[in-house]
Formats: C-alpha cells, structure tokens, sequence
C-alpha cells in the first residue's frame, strides 16, 4: 500500500498518548489536564481510524461485506467518541465553573480538603 | 445504492433499559413542569418507572439468551440478574434520598432524573458483550455520576469530589478506550467473542497487540472498580460527595465495573496464562491495601470508601476463582456477594445520611455518638450492616466470604483464600469502630441530627430483611440463581 | 513510496532551519535598547489598556457548554445523511423514524436548557423554597426564631 505505513500512525498515536499522560500527571490547572485528556482521547480516535483503514486482522475478515463492517465498526467508534468527550467537556467545565464559584481559584493542588 | 432491510430486533431485551431511561426523561419534564413543588411526584415516577423496569428483567430471566442490536445488547441470567440488582439499588437509594436532600437543602428534581440515567449507563454494562456498548455505558454511568458528586454547589468538598472524580474518569475512560482500539486493531471487530479466533489465527503481532490492549483495559476497568494501584480516588470522592450520591456510587458503579471486568475475563479467557497470576497479585494488594489504611480513618465515609476497596478484592478473588476453573466454579458466587455488599453498604450509608442535619453534614466518627438514642431503628440497623460486613453469621456477609473462601480453595488460589482470611480478621477493627461510636460512645455535646424519614426507615428495613434473608434462604436463593 | 514525502520533509527541515536562524540571528546581532514601550505588549498597533489577566464574565463558560453540546449532535446527523443520500426507500423509512427519536431528546435537553435559564444572560437560577417541604420551612423558622 502507498503513504505513511500504518506503523508510523500508531508511532504517533502512542506519541500522543504519552504526551496526554505525562501532562495530566505534571500539570496543576484542571483546564490544562482536561486538555491533556482530549489528546489522549484524539490518540484513541488516531489509532481507530489507522485501523480501520488498513486492517491488519485482515486474516479474519472472509468476504467484502465483512471487511466493511470491520471498517465501519472503527470509524463508528470515532464518533462515538467524539460525542462523547463533549459531554465530557461540558460537565468538565461546568464542574470548575462551579469550583471558580466558590473559591476563584482552581489550582489542583489548594484542593485538599479530602485527605487522611 | 445499497440494499437495506430492517434488522430483526428482539425489543424485550433492551425493554428494562428503555423503561429507565424514558423514566428518566418523564421525570425531567415533571421537574420542567412543576418547578416549585416537592420532589414527592418526581420520586413517584420514579420508583414506578423503576417497578415496571424490574418486572420487565424478571420477565426477561426466564427467557432464552439471546444476542440483538448485531450483537450489541446480550441477555443471559448473570446479566440479567445484575441489572435486577442495579434497578433495586437505584430504587433503595431514591427512597432514602428525599430526606437527606432536604436536610442538606439542596434538593433539586435533577437529582433523580440523573441518578436514573446512571443506572441506566450501569445496566447498559452488565447487558453486553461489544466494546462501544461497554465504554458508553461506563460514559453514562460516570457522566451523571460526575455531576450528582458536585450537586451540593456551595460546599467545597463536593466540589472538589467532583472535580477529582471527573478528572481522574476521564483519564480512566481514555485508558480503557486505548485498550479498546488495540484489539480492534487486532481482531477487526468490537466484539469481544472475537479475540479467541485472533488469538490463536493472528501472529505474533496481533498477540502482542491483544495483550497490550488487555492491559490498558484492565487499567481504565481498575480504576472504575477501585482496584490497587488505581484506588486512590475512592475514598476522597467518597467522602466529599453527597452520602447518598456516595451510596449510588459505592453499589451501582461497583457493581457495573465488576461486571464488565466479568466480561472482560470472559473475551480474553483464552489468554488467562498471562494475566490469572498478574490480577492476583492486584486482588492480595487491593484487599491488604484497602483494609490496612481504613484502620487509620477517623471519616466514616473515608473508612467505607477503603472498605469498599478491600471489597472490591474479595469479589476479584471470586471472579479469577471462576476463571481458574471455570468447570467447578459459577458465576453464583460473584452475584451473590454482589447482592450483600450491595445491601449492607447502602444500608450503612443510608444510615450515616442521617447525620445532616439543617444544610450541615459531619461525617467524623464523632458525629455517629448518640444516633443510638435519636434513631434506634436506624442505629439497630446500622450494628446489623457491621456485622454483615465483617462477616458474622447468620448474615449474608458471612455467607458470601464463606463461598469466595471455598471457591478459591477449589480453584487452587490457597494463597488468596490465605489473604482473604486474614483480612477479614484486620476488618473486624474499624467496622466494631464505627459500630462503637454509634451505640456505645457518649455524645459529648447534645447534637443535631435529621430525623429519619419514612423513606429512610424504608431503606434500612430493606436492607436489614434483605441481609438476614439472603443468608437465611440461602439454598433457595442458589436454586434460583442457577436458574432452576 | 517513502519518495513521495521526502519533499514534504526537506520542506518542514528548511522552514525550521530559516525561521530558527532569523530569530536567533536578529536576536544575537541586533542591537538592545528597551524602552518602556518596546516593552509592552503587542496589541495589534494600540496602546494597551487595562490588565491582561481581566476576568470574562462566567457566563461565557455556559454559553460554550450549551454550544459543544447541541455542537456535536450533528455528528451523527452528518453521517447519517451521507447515508442516506445514496439509499433505497426501506432505509429512509425507517432511519427517519429513528431519528425522530433521536432528535426528541435532543428536544427535551433544549426545553430543560431554556427553562432553567442557562441561556438568559442576567437570570441565575436557584433553588425553589417550595422544594424543602412545608414541615421543614417551619422548623427553619424555629430555629431562627430561637
């Protein structure tokens, strides 16, 4: 197959996925780990979508119909996903606008009334 | 062009699920309509919505397993059965909650609505053996329940619950989904009955592609049920959302999660080589762990949030017992430990709720000192949940650690029975704690608590009857679970 | 073909390698005075008033939530109607109707939406008094009384 081999899109993916990670463990400000979760989630929509486009389990799929189910099903999954992390968002901001309400600051590490 | 017939859809076993989730709506327009009333027609709807669900499972229980919806909604007894479990959580934590909510003055008609939707995104776990069903489920289930930890808005610690909640779902959730793209990207599809056939036709790739995505899966699921090292946020959330909000989440989000690590299980069995001894070890610290930190807890709330992790332990135990020989060991076990911590948990939350009291709320052990004299029925109850908890007959507490003992023993995990053991005997202290300060210890200034509503009396009734019967009916209770 | 971006490639070194060089070459060889205004902040020619860090009115935030969410519903439409650009009348029949469906709770979101207010600028919402119940008004009372 000509283009960028499928290899090179999971590299990327695991890339992002990384970056997301290491920045929701580093970062003090919620908007910013949300934002690091998004690019984790975005890595996810990557990998599905290099899957469904070049199908390494090919070996499994018999017919033409069953290989565009197969493919359907990744690129479905993209859009569940995208509808889902703006759920995500919007109960995300709304939880630190509730947050900001209250104190107007929303630095993670002054929320430490729950320990012990 | 393409051809297109209308699929086949076998409507009843996604029924119940409908039921909740137009229930839900119902009772948003009722909030819509009627702003300025009590919450007592939207509780109505309800729990009536609920009854029709739970008749609608029940029906579905003697009926043959069946796969619709392409595969995408399952119905078989196990998840059936947890669906019935989830519906009567739902339902016991809603009679409960009118009057904790008012106590606490924060009773908005939102909260029933989004607690139904919750179940509902439990259910849709419990009923599938699809990877997309199984993260939108976790995504309702975890969406609604983000909101209901930070609804009491002017207090700072259910604001930070929530905000910890949420963040630390979402990065579950985007683990899990990882998970879930590298075994698409091994097997082609999202069906988790697949994975045997890729296991043993794929190559080498596709087995390390397999296992790398079992284990991002089992960390976005280990999360969700609270197994270490990814417990952390149990006991915080616990503690600074709502209690009742808190006992929904104890019950029907550890329920859904054990029961898609249940699945989970099931799809990659054939692999249960690699991860049988790695989730052991999980299962000794999860149980060690939780148990070990809830003796320092002075928070009620803190301490059942840990003991709810050693929990979470005990029934991983069970699962992997049944996974190491399949043959000899069913699913009853899972369910009906399922079953009793479900009762004695939200029964001992529900109890604890009473402690709010005019728009305050402590959750200290302190705050427990006197209930015996304000609320014996509930203080009564409460030293029953104790006892089912630490596991002393003839509750059903004792009787499911008795079955994940011997099934564990069957299965050859010595060591894990060995574990469990032991715990239980560690557990003994905090909850004879909790149960001290309630009965035994004198207040030291008269306190204030909320008075026990109907509905809360209702709920530990339940419970109570619920605790002594399933142990008592035990036999009964086999038979029918396996279906006979 | 890996030709085929070998281009794409040599362009990404040679915009990285210019603009590398003519911010670290102005930056070494040009000359340093500061002046209070070569100091302030760029604002596209105007003198800048006020404090950067100025707070937006919170009720953007809310606007922005409602937006993302009525946002993504066209997803599924979108894919949807790709579908049934192409389809034969059984699949418009009945996706129509499932749709509907779709699109009805979509319709109860936006009613909840309105009637609580998220999209009046100056209204806040609060709890209704009726909510507590008759019996724990007056206890309130007491106490206050008290």
């Amino acid at each position: 197959m000509q283009g960028v081999p499928l290899f090179a899109y999971i590299a990327l993916a695991l890339f992002m996925f990384t970056v997301g990670t290491v920045g929701v463990i580093i970062r003090r400000n919620p908007i910013v780990i949300f934002m690091c979760v998004e690019l984790m989630l975005n890595a996810v929509n990557l990998t599905f979508l290099a899957f469904a486009r070049y199908m390494p389990a090919m070996a499994l799929q018999h017919n033409a119909a069953q290989r565009a189910q197969s493919q359907m099903a990744g690129q479905m999954m993209v859009i569940f996903v995208m509808a889902v992390a703006a759920a995500e968002v919007a109960v995300g901001l709304g939880i630190i606008m509730a947050i900001y309400r209250l104190r107007e600051n929303i630095d993670i590490d002054e929320l430490n009334l729950l320990k012990g | 062009m393409f051809d297109f017939s209308p699929p086949l859809i076998d409507w009843m076993t996604i029924a119940p699920l409908i039921a909740v989730a137009l229930t839900g709506l119902i009772a948003l327009m009722v909030e819509v309509m009627m702003p300025k009333r009590t919450n007592g027609g939207i509780i109505g709807v309800s729990l009536v919505g609920l009854a029709v669900a739970g008749g609608l499972l029940i029906n579905n229980l003697s009926m043959p397993n069946s796969e619709t919806f392409s595969g995408m909604a399952l119905r078989d007894h196990f998840g059936t059965l947890l669906q019935l479990l989830l519906v009567v959580t739902c339902g016991l934590s809603i009679l409960f909650s009118e009057g904790y909510l008012r106590e606490k003055r924060i009773p908005f008609g939102e909260f029933y609505p989004l607690l139904l939707w919750s179940t509902m995104g439990a259910m849709i776990m419990c009923m599938t053996r699809n990877l997309l069903m199984l993260f939108l489920g976790v995504e309702v289930l975890s969406i609604s329940l983000y909101v209901l930890a930070g609804m009491s808005r002017s207090e700072e610690r259910s604001e930070e619950s929530a905000m910890k909640y949420f963040l630390l779902g979402a990065f579950a959730s985007a683990f899990l989904l990882f998970g879930i793209s590298f075994v698409y990207g091994a097997t082609g599809t999202l069906q988790l009955a697949s994975i045997s056939e890729a296991w043993t036709s794929g190559g080498i790739s596709s087995q390390a592609l397999l296992l790398f995505g079992f284990g991002l899966i089992m960390v976005g699921l280990s999360f969700k049920s609270g197994f270490v090292p990814f417990h952390q946020w149990t006991p915080d959330v616990y503690q600074g959302a709502p209690t009742n909000v808190t006992a929904f989440m104890a019950v029907g989000s550890k329920v859904a999660a054990i029961a898609a690590v249940w699945r989970v299980f099931e799809g990659f069995q054939i692999m249960s080589d690699y991860w049988i001894p790695i989730m052991s070890w999980v299962a000794i610290l999860t149980m060690s762990v939780g148990n070990l930190i809830a003796l320092l807890q002075k928070d009620v709330k803190r301490i059942l949030g840990y003991s709810s992790i050693a929990h979470a332990g005990y029934i991983l135990v069970a699962i992997l017992a049944h996974y190491k020989n399949p043959q000899a060991v069913g699913f009853n076990t899972v369910f009906y430990y399922l079953l009793s911590y479900a009762l004695m948990t939200l029964g001992s939350f529900a109890v604890i709720s009473l402690t709010a009291h005019s728009g305050r709320e402590g959750t200290m052990l302190s705050d427990l000192n006197g209930m015996w004299k304000r609320a014996p029925f509930a203080a009564a109850s409460l030293i029953v949940f104790m006892a089912s908890l630490v596991g002393i007959p003839p509750t059903s507490g004792f009787v499911g650690k008795f079955l994940i003992f011997s099934d564990a023993l069957q299965a050859g995990l010595t060591p894990l029975a060995m574990v469990l053991a032991v715990n239980s005997i560690i557990s003994v202290y905090y909850y004879v704690g909790i149960a001290h300060a309630t009965v035994v210890a004198e207040e030291k200034r008269p306190g204030k608590s909320g008075r026990p509503t109907f509905g809360l009396n209702s709920t530990c009734l339940l419970c109570t009857v619920g605790v002594f019967g399933a142990a008592i009916f035990y036999s009964p209770l086999m038979n029918f679970l396996q279906g006979r | 073909m890996q030709g085929t971006y070998l281009g794409l490639l040599f362009l990404i070194v040679i915009a990285a390698i210019v603009c590398g060089a003519m911010v670290t070459l102005s930056w070494l060889l040009g000359p340093k005075k500061k002046t209070p205004y070569k100091e302030a902040p760029y604002e596209c020619g105007v003198t800048p008033v006020g404090d950067a860090r100025e707070r937006f009115p919170i009720k953007f935030y809310l606007v922005a939530i409602l937006f993302i969410l009525f946002d993504i519903e066209v997803v599924f439409l979108w894919s949807w109607m790709t579908a049934f650009k192409k389809a034969d009348t059984n699949f418009m029949v009945f996706s129509f109707f499932e749709l509907l469906g779709y699109m009805a709770t979509w319709v109860v979101g936006y009613v909840y939406a309105l009637h609580v207010g998220a999209i009046d600028w100056d209204e806040t919402t609060s709890l209704a008094p009726e909510k507590l119940g008759k019996k724990h008004n007056a206890d309130e009372q007491k106490e206050n009384v008290a």
